[in-house]
């Protein structure tokens, strides 16, 4: 288990760096002089020069990457070039919102995505299989960001059961802030249910036709205890699976959503640096997301060796 | 001659094997329709210039927001009294462009790095590294990233989109690699002295070849879907060339005066990848010798 860990590190390590330097090297290689970018209407060769002093520009690239790397370590991500806030604290008031709506889209996805797995599994052949394969294959194939069109349009405008678009932190109302989610998550967790739903139903199967359940079954127990051990255990572990996997295309499903419901969160964050070619932004936006996904991935990993010990034999190994 | 004898013996039941997948396949009503579905898809794209009622970028201000059922438009015009249909036959066309330019991306490198990755052991490790790298910029992170350093456009999506399918690709190919190296005929092969390439080439890259197909099936759709999200941001296509995803994202502003606009390209995004994946799923049941025991 040590071996595995420490192992498992210094994979994540290694990724981290790489995707330091991938970062560091991709904003150097926007088109344009970032001095220039920084300077604005004021071009003359003088206030040019001070600007690549006073941003480290004049030095070579290995020192730049050093205090880049030093700076965010501490914490400090620059200011942003149109409105000159520190990019930290841009960052600390976006994240929570997209913290938010991704809790929530996992929560709503596995209770949708286990119950119509088991259920698929359980009646085999049987309308209600058929049923939650066809709504598996409906929630792969929908465009999210459209369903979330249309339900702003239908459920909010005009049927004006949900807000259509603002925030409400949870600490100013709760309730309110529930009220203005719950529709970004429900339309955020439909892609990841289906999956959800396709993998506990493959794993309820092998698991209903291996030998451990036979016995189960022989020694007494009733239909439901089986399935419902069964169920719990395996659809924890295809959960966690899941969510490892499609961390990528949750991240980018929230930046989407956001926009759509007009969220404050990381996404609008990520969006608008773009259009307004905010170069500070952008390096730590990228670089946030790429260190939040390894550390989360190293998190999924542990916590599966947790879940399954068969992992962890296999690490040693 | 030792060596065609034991690839003769591989490729004869991978040839009965084909002819297995396409009976199951024309004996599947829901694969039938999907595979309809996905013709008149590809038709209607790709005869747009001939078959569209309208120009697709024309714009005629005196019949803005018509209904679906106008004479003349049949799903209705958009703020600009642009047809809607005629949009979405060449918003197709840009899906499509976009599905099969990203997937052969994705081929093209991941399977030369898988069938290595798998192989050969020393370079597993390196390549592993490079794909976990990869994937720790999240698809749109990594689209984000590119549309600011090369500018957005059809073919920088089709990259960006490539780029995020690679690691997928490389590890269905490396497993399967993995998988295939260990069975009795690729032994014998080497031990009767075929080379590394060779035994990649002739026998490894033919039996994964189902996997790949399966895979490619699959990415298709996802690259649609991706193409429609970074058009609806503005990080693919450019107005006023017609995309499904910008379709909506102009169509988000005057929603409620003209819900079909809002409402078609999403439902012609969602038949097209719907066709894709029933089609993928098929090909996957019909390739699967467990399945026809389930």
């Amino acid at each position: 288990m040590r071996r595995y860990l420490l192992n498992r590190l210094w994979q994540s390590a290694v990724t981290l760096v790489l995707a330091t330097i991938v970062v560091f090297a991709g904003v150097r290689a926007l088109p344009g002089d970032p001095a220039l970018a920084l300077a604005g209407e004021d071009r003359d060769p003088e206030s040019l020069r001070a600007i690549r002093q006073q941003y480290g520009l004049d030095q070579s690239w290995l020192v730049q990457f050093w205090q880049f790397v030093s700076h965010a370590a501490r914490g400090d991500l620059g200011e942003s070039i149109r409105t000159g806030t520190p990019v930290r604290s841009m960052i600390v008031s976006a994240l929570p919102v997209t913290i938010e709506l991704s809790v929530l889209a996992i929560l709503i996805a596995s209770v949708i995505g286990v119950g119509a797995g088991v259920i698929a599994a359980v009646r085999r052949g049987r309308p209600a299989e058929w049923a939650a394969n066809a709504l598996a294959l409906l929630g792969l194939s929908v465009p999210h960001f459209w369903l979330g069109l249309m339900a702003i349009l239908y459920l909010s405008v005009a049927l004006g059961l949900f807000p259509a678009s603002g925030f409400v932190p949870f600490f100013t109302d709760p309730v309110a802030n529930l009220h203005h989610l719950i529709l970004p998550a429900l339309i955020l967790g439909t892609g990841l249910s289906a999956v959800i739903m396709r993998q506990t139903r493959s794993s309820m199967l092998d698991a209903l036709s291996a030998d451990y359940i036979r016995t189960a079954e022989a020694k007494g127990l009733s239909p439901k205890a089986v399935v419902g051990k069964h169920a719990l255990r395996n659809s924890l572990i295809v959960v966690v699976t899941i969510v490892g996997l499609q961390l990528g295309a949750l991240i980018s499903g929230a930046v989407v959503t956001e926009r759509i419901f007009a969220l404050p969160g990381f996404g609008k964050l990520t969006v608008d640096a773009v259009f307004q070619r905010d170069y500070p932004v952008i390096q730590a936006v990228v670089l946030v997301t790429a260190t939040a996904y390894i550390v989360i991935n190293l998190l999924v990993d542990l916590l599966y060796s947790v879940i399954d010990p068969r992992i962890r034999v296999r690490g040693e190994a | 001659m030792a060596v065609a004898e034991v690839t003769e013996a591989v490729t004869a039941p991978l040839r009965s094997n084909r002819r297995r997948v396409v009976r199951r396949i024309l004996h599947n009503p829901l694969a039938l329709t999907g595979l309809a579905v996905l013709a008149i898809a590809v038709i209607l794209a790709v005869f747009a210039n001939w078959l569209a009622p309208h120009e697709p970028t024309q714009t005629h201000l005196d019949r803005a927001f018509a209904p679906p059922g106008t004479a003349g438009y049949l799903l209705g015009t958009d703020d600009l009294g642009r047809d809607v249909l005629s949009r979405i036959m060449f918003g197709l066309r840009a899906s499509l462009h976009v599905g099969v330019l990203a997937v052969a991306f994705s081929l093209v490198v991941g399977v030369p790095l898988g069938l290595i990755a798998g192989y050969f052991r020393t370079v597993d490790a390196l390549i592993s590294r490079l794909t976990d790298l990869v994937l720790a910029f999240p698809f749109l992170i990594l689209a984000v990233g590119l549309a600011a350093i090369r500018g957005a456009s059809l073919g920088n999506a089709a990259i960006a989109i490539g780029i995020a399918q690679i690691p997928g690709m490389i590890r269905i190919v490396r497993s399967e690699t993995l998988r295939i190296k260990s069975l009795d005929f690729v032994a014998a092969a080497i031990v009767e002295g075929a080379s590394d390439a060779w035994v990649l080439g002739r026998h490894i890259f033919p039996n994964a070849g189902s996997a790949i197909i399966v895979q490619a099936t699959v990415g298709i759709p996802a690259a649609i879907l991706g193409e429609a999200v970074l058009s609806f941001l503005g990080l693919g296509i450019q107005p006023p060339a017609p995309s499904l995803g910008t379709m909506l994202a102009d169509a988000q502003q005057f929603a409620s005066r003209a819900p079909w606009a809002a409402v078609m390209p999403g439902v012609a995004i969602m038949l097209l990848t719907l066709a894709f994946n029933i089609v993928g799923d098929s090909l996957r049941d019909a390739l699967d010798p467990k399945a026809s025991r389930r």
